[in-house]
């Protein structure tokens, strides 16, 4: 295997608690991203997902351990990389075509330019007519495509995705996960796919990873072998997609169950 | 103090809200018409009927509401069940009005009191908000800075601020910026704390995501903070051009020649009651311009909002 992509080598993350404790999203948590690989992140609720991604970005630095982004420790924010938010994160005071030339005026590109080129992406994601747009008057699945295009204009060689499509509709959700894998097929990035869906891990990944409740660290690693191009909405039928499913489950399960429990007893002390 | 326009939405000149394009993707087509006769271009038809309906009465209230007002004042008065030398009496108001329009008033015409009070107020704001603005974002931006000031800056608040006029009566004598001084001092708190909240209440997704795009610090400023914080700062222009006026009316009151303010002082002191409301009511139309003029900026700078939801009373 070519040296990772991305490399999280015995990863903790700990905050400072406004109460003065200290909570520990992540312990010990070893991961490895091939160059072009996607990535699928699953686990239950808190188990410091995101936080893998933040760490992966720059935006959080690791308490412990290492993390190499295309063999570089990660120091801070670091170009080439690609952020999908799980929430709205597009600027609501700029149009469409404003939004998504953000990146390249940022990276020094003049308005122009930047503009000719945020046209273009807009097509691609399929938003031709809707340039001079504000956010607030796209729906919701519309509103994901622009962070789409402005995450993927700047051409990141790492894609992070945090349950980027979780508030969309199911259907709205086939499309757009199809969508993103037409889009990746055309780049060579490598993809961290944060979700709490087993169904749109497996249907969209080479590679899924389980984490468990949180402090989160690497429970499980299954390599996806269904075949590419794949049909979002239909590869769920396959036997072999069935098999990848109850794997992963079981280990996923005794997770979530665990999470459940602390939930219920937070909210019962 | 704070004197929104009163103006139904639909006046105003916004937009019907567009039905939400949430069904399906791309099935929206921006210029897409309602054949005539349809049920749709029925069920507009009768929405806009309503609404116009809905106009009319609210109009015919307002105006129910001023006769009631105006006419019981007028006829108690009349009747001398109150002493019009104490309350006044609106028909002695409006001809007070009408000799200030058609004589001028004992310290000159009528619009060169108004065009001096207004310049203390206009002055005042600006100067006010700039400097709220500004110190707003800088300390929002820069928690060390906020931390160290922020004893200073709640002790300068809590004082009450227009005695500061008569202070700036003796620094600055007859001229204008004594008002103007007095306004400054009132406009500017009300600006600083909403352009400190707003940059502090900046959603931590965008500066996030902004980051990650590749903004530098000074495109943040310029390109998120800055944008996220104008909804909270017009919020507050709104609120503190009536407290200009205020300043500059009270710095009046310390020590003038000419002004509104001084005016109003003079009505006083010669037990003119209906000078005094005179006066007031000059005060309200220029606000209510202002305001308007307010609104309009407030308007052109954050098109992107989505148009209020309609059922808003506006006051």
């Amino acid at each position: 295997m070519a040296s990772p992509s991305i490399e999280l080598r015995g990863v903790t993350k700990r905050f400072a608690t406004p109460k003065g404790g200290i909570y520990t999203a992540l312990r010990d948590l070893t991961m490895e991203v091939a160059p072009g690989e996607f990535c699928a992140v699953v686990g239950p609720t808190g188990c410091g997902k995101s936080t893998t991604l933040a760490l992966i970005s720059g935006l959080e630095l690791a308490s412990a351990g290492e993390v190499r982004v295309e063999g570089r420790p990660v120091k801070g924010i670091a170009d080439g990389i690609g952020y999908v938010f799980q929430s709205d994160a597009v600027f609501p005071w700029k149009t469409v075509v404003e939004n998504v030339a953000a990146g390249p005026r940022y990276q020094g590109i003049g308005g122009r330019a930047a503009r000719e080129r945020a046209r273009d992406w807009i097509a691609r994601v399929g938003l031709a007519g809707f340039e001079d747009r504000y956010p607030h008057q796209l729906s919701g699945g519309m509103r994901k495509r622009v962070a789409l295009a402005q995450s993927l204009i700047n051409n990141p060689r790492i894609l992070l995705m945090d349950e980027p499509f979780s508030a969309l509709d199911v259907q709205t959700r086939s499309l757009m996960e199809d969508e993103l894998l037409t889009l990746w097929a055309s780049t060579s990035a490598s993809v961290v796919f944060v979700t709490h869906d087993l169904e749109e891990a497996i249907a969209l990944a080479d590679r899924v990873f389980v984490l468990t409740a949180g402090p989160g660290t690497v429970k499980g690693n299954f390599v996806v072998d269904l075949p590419r191009p794949r049909n979002v909405a239909e590869i769920r039928f396959q036997p072999r997609f069935t098999q990848l499913y109850e794997a992963i489950w079981s280990q996923l399960r005794d997770e979530v169950l665990v999470s459940y429990e602390r939930q219920k007893h937070a909210a019962a002390g | 103090m704070n004197v929104r326009s009163t103006l139904p939405q639909a006046e105003v000149g916004n937009p019907p809200p567009r039905p939400s394009p949430a069904r399906g993707e791309g099935a929206l087509n921006p210029g897409e018409g309602i054949p005539p006769g349809s049920i749709d271009a029925d069920l507009i038809a009768r929405r806009s009927r309503a609404a116009l309906r809905r106009r009319l009465i609210v109009y015919a209230l307002r105006v129910a509401f001023a006769v009631l007002w105006i006419g019981s004042w007028e006829l108690s008065s009349r009747l001398n069940w109150v002493d019009p030398f104490f309350v006044g009496q609106p028909s002695g108001v409006v001809s007070r009005l009408w000799t200030w329009i058609t004589e001028g008033t004992a310290l000159g015409p009528l619009w060169l009191q108004a065009a001096v009070t207004m310049e203390e107020a206009v002055l005042g704001f600006v100067i006010g908000s700039a400097l709220g603005v500004v110190l707003g974002i800088l300390l929002g931006r820069i928690q060390l800075l906020a931390e160290g000031l922020s004893p200073f800056i709640k002790a300068a608040n809590a004082i009450p601020r227009v005695v500061l006029g008569s202070l700036f009566a003796i620094m600055f004598g007859l001229s204008v910026w004594g008002k103007a001084a007095t306004a400054v001092v009132l406009v500017f708190f009300v600006v600083f704390f909403n352009a400190f909240q707003g940059v502090r209440e900046v959603d931590r997704n965008l500066i996030a995501n902004a980051r990650i795009l590749g903004a530098n610090n000074r495109r943040l400023t310029t390109e998120i903070i800055i944008p996220s914080a104008l909804s909270w700062i017009l919020a507050s222009l709104h609120i503190s051009f009536g407290l200009a006026i205020v300043g500059a009316v009270v710095g009046e009151l310390f020590g003038a020649t000419a002004g509104l303010g001084q005016l109003i002082y003079n009505a006083g002191h010669t037990f003119d009651v209906n000078g005094v409301f005179a006066g007031m009511f000059v005060l309200a139309v220029l606000a209510l311009i202002a305001e308007g003029l307010i609104s309009a900026l407030e308007n052109r700078l954050i098109k992107w909002r989505p148009s209020r939801v309609s059922g808003e009373i506006p006051i």
